[in-house]
């Protein structure tokens, strides 16, 4: 396989995670409840994926496994936030610490197993053709369900019926009530697809793009992803954009090691003096590791400071009741 | 049978102190029932995991160690939250307090003076207060979610830190291990007599009573509380909500920045890779334990220091795993959490199906 395809494969694999968890996040954003908790629902997920897959040997229980825990955790956070009308933000970091916590202790044995890795679509003839195969008919299933998901979210969230009424309760939550919509059940049921599909992307980490159990293995892909949602502007679309550009920046250190930094050295050393000392001691320290690693943490700041600075002039576009609680009392 | 919340008439005095307190017998119970699911007696579990702790002098003064971090970063973080600002970042502006502050004895290693120990301690604050400044700032001039941006960085610290110790700031005669040369004498806190227990308790001490004095007896306490509470009230005021933002970055950016250096001046002596168990995070859990309040924060601190020691206890002793611990830190604040709910609102349990009419009226 040519190094371009690998590149764009290990792209794809990168940014579809990020995808279902922001896609589920904006559904969840869309009715009204901000769920910090993202991250711990993923990290759940992940371990439930491995854990589902090494105990059976079957992939696909896997990937069961890690949609129920996503939503088993996102039940949890539905009955404080929306039944106790506990704060959202503290109830999203609980969901998170506990996530992570939790995840660590149940995966203990599960450390340095052998994983078992989704398989990729092989259509014969078709997956073999040069570049295009491999990258349109050579991926896991779930880099097709991930595209087909943002499209169907599109289209409930604005083409339906079910749609309209997400978004009338995220938007003004009290005219909702008024016209006879049960808020907290339209937005627990939201909250819980958000958690399916953070589930999800955790599963996909731990079954397809490395397929293993490591402690913490979501790295604050949870939050990069609710970092998306924001980027998105809440809208679906949008949301396939940003999941590609930051899985891109998060493979740049990849591509470094597959162009090789040496040979990015000899192309400078043949610039004149004074320029060339400066780009070989930036290349350094651009191609550390631990810079290469930082890329993706330092791009959604500049993402968020880029879109929050464009919305402010514009009004936000944030749902008008995001995070705001609602009990329906009056 | 169905339990509907019915909104007091005003806040419940009782519960306010009573929910922490009812999260806590909570969180034993459910440690009673991983206990039996792990296969270790559950009482004896819970014994060697919260009290034996407390039951020597020697786990009393690593119980205090542990417990001056938390209490530290906490106190800022109860400000900060009382101001609706959410620092969440603590545990990167932690780790760059720690880096400047050990700026001291890794470039100008020879400096042995009262005063090193001193700059140290005053460079973590200034450290602290400078990665918690950049959210802060990015809130302020462009609206930046000041949740996603303090988080992000807490990763961008974390590797800053592992590149200068395996890079610049490694000790040249440690056998390339990822670490710095080792503190000794006024580079490291002072400690009590012949025991661990260094002086940064007494910081940590003195930084929560300050900041319980400024929230209750100053007006910038006051500003503090309006503007969390009510944003359009404060603006009334003439306080400025921007300003807020900074100053409770400043205050709980400054003390995660104390805590770093300290843990370094103090227990840990070197610095390395990881240098926290993730006490920037833990600490959040004892901001809510101590209701937001910075007093209220020291007693949380230290029962968030018994789980700590008792975690390490029960991994010696059981043969429980060390991450048990933190199931219980995030049991807790889900319950705390869900316990408040009680302070505004009374639970009313009733047998019957309530009438359709009795739901109209409401």
């Amino acid at each position: 396989m040519s190094p371009f395809v690998e590149v764009i494969l290990t792209i794809i694999t990168a940014s579809t995670p990020l995808l279902i968890a922001a896609v589920g996040e904006l559904v969840a954003e869309r009715s009204g409840v901000l769920n910090l908790g993202v991250e711990g629902m993923m990290v759940m997920g992940a371990v439930a994926g491995f854990g589902g897959a090494f105990l059976t040997g079957s992939p696909v229980v896997g990937v069961l496994c890690a949609i129920v825990a996503g939503m088993l955790m996102a039940a949890i956070f539905a009955f404080l936030t929306l039944k106790l009308v506990s704060n959202q933000v503290a109830t999203g970091l609980a969901l998170t610490l506990l996530g992570l916590g939790l995840s660590g202790l149940i995966g203990e044995h599960f450390v340095g197993q052998p994983g078992i890795k989704l398989a990729r679509l092989d259509i014969p003839g078709l997956s073999n053709l040069p570049i295009v195969g491999p990258i349109v008919f050579g991926e896991d299933p779930l880099v097709y369900l991930s595209i087909a998901l943002t499209i169907a979210v599109s289209y409930v969230l604005f083409q339906s019926r079910a749609g309209l009424i997400i978004r009338a309760v995220g938007d003004s939550h009290a005219s909702a009530h008024a016209l006879g919509v049960s808020v907290v059940q339209v937005r627990t049921l939201s909250v819980i697809f958000g958690g399916a599909c953070s589930g999800l992307a955790g599963g996909y980490l731990s079954l397809a793009y490395t397929p293993q159990w490591i402690e913490n293995m979501t790295a604050g892909r949870g939050w990069i992803a609710l970092a998306l949602v924001v980027f998105a502007s809440w809208r679906p679309g949008r949301v396939i954009v940003g999941a590609y550009l930051f899985g891109s920046v998060s493979v740049l250190g990849f591509v470094v090691q597959a162009v090789g930094v040496t040979g990015l050295l000899e192309i400078v050393g043949q610039w004149p003096g004074e320029i060339q000392w400066i780009v070989v001691d930036a290349i350094r320290v651009v191609t550390t590791p631990q810079f290469l690693s930082s890329l993706p943490y330092l791009v959604t700041v500049l993402a968020l400071v880029v879109i929050s600075k464009s919305t402010r002039s514009r009004g936000s576009q944030a749902p008008a009741c995001l995070g705001q609680p609602f009990v329906p009392d009056r | 049978m169905r339990i509907d919340l019915i909104k007091r008439p005003e806040q419940s005095k009782v519960m306010a102190v009573a929910s922490p307190l009812i999260a806590v017998a909570l969180t034993l119970v459910t440690g009673l029932i991983i206990f039996a699911a792990l296969g270790v007696p559950p009482l004896k579990g819970l014994w060697v995991y919260f009290i034996d702790p407390l039951t020597s002098s020697w786990s009393l003064q690593k119980l205090a160690i542990k417990a001056s971090p938390l209490i530290m970063i906490a106190a800022g973080l109860a400000v900060s939250y009382r101001a609706n600002v959410w620092n969440i970042g603590a545990e990167g502006q932690l780790t760059i307090g720690a880096l400047f502050g050990s700026a001291i004895p890794i470039l100008f290693n020879s400096w042995q003076s009262p005063l090193t120990i001193i700059a140290m301690l005053i460079l973590g604050v200034i450290g602290g207060m400078l990665w918690g400044l950049i959210p802060a700032l990015l809130k302020v001039k462009t609206g930046a979610n000041e949740i996603l941006t303090s988080l992000m960085l807490v990763y961008v610290a974390q590797l800053l830190l592992d590149w200068l110790v395996r890079g610049p700031w490694r000790d040249p005669n440690g056998h390339n291990f990822p670490m710095s040369v080792a503190f000794d004498g006024w580079q490291r806190l002072p400690t009590f007599g012949t025991t661990d227990v260094h002086y940064g308790v007494v910081l940590a001490v003195v930084a929560a009573l300050a900041l319980g004095v400024l929230m209750s007896k100053t007006l910038k306490g006051f500003e503090v509380r309006v503007l969390g509470t009510a944003p359009r009230a404060g603006a009334f005021a003439g306080f400025s909500p921007n300003r807020m933002v900074i100053f409770a970055f400043l205050v709980s950016g400054g003390l995660a920045g104390l805590a770093g250096i300290c843990e370094i001046a103090g227990p840990g002596e070197i610095l390395q890779p990881s240098i926290s168990p993730g006490y920037g995070f833990t600490a959040i859990i004892v901001a809510f334990l101590g209701r937001l309040n910075p007093v209220g924060v020291i007693v949380a601190g230290l029962a968030l220091g018994v789980s700590y020691l008792g975690g390490e206890e029960a991994h010696t002793v059981l043969g429980i795993s060390d991450k048990a611990a933190r199931v219980f830190q995030g049991l807790l604040l889900f319950y705390i959490l869900a316990c408040d709910t009680l302070i505004l609102y009374r639970p009313q349990v009733s047998w019957r199906r309530p009438r359709v009419d009795a739901e109209v009226a409401q």
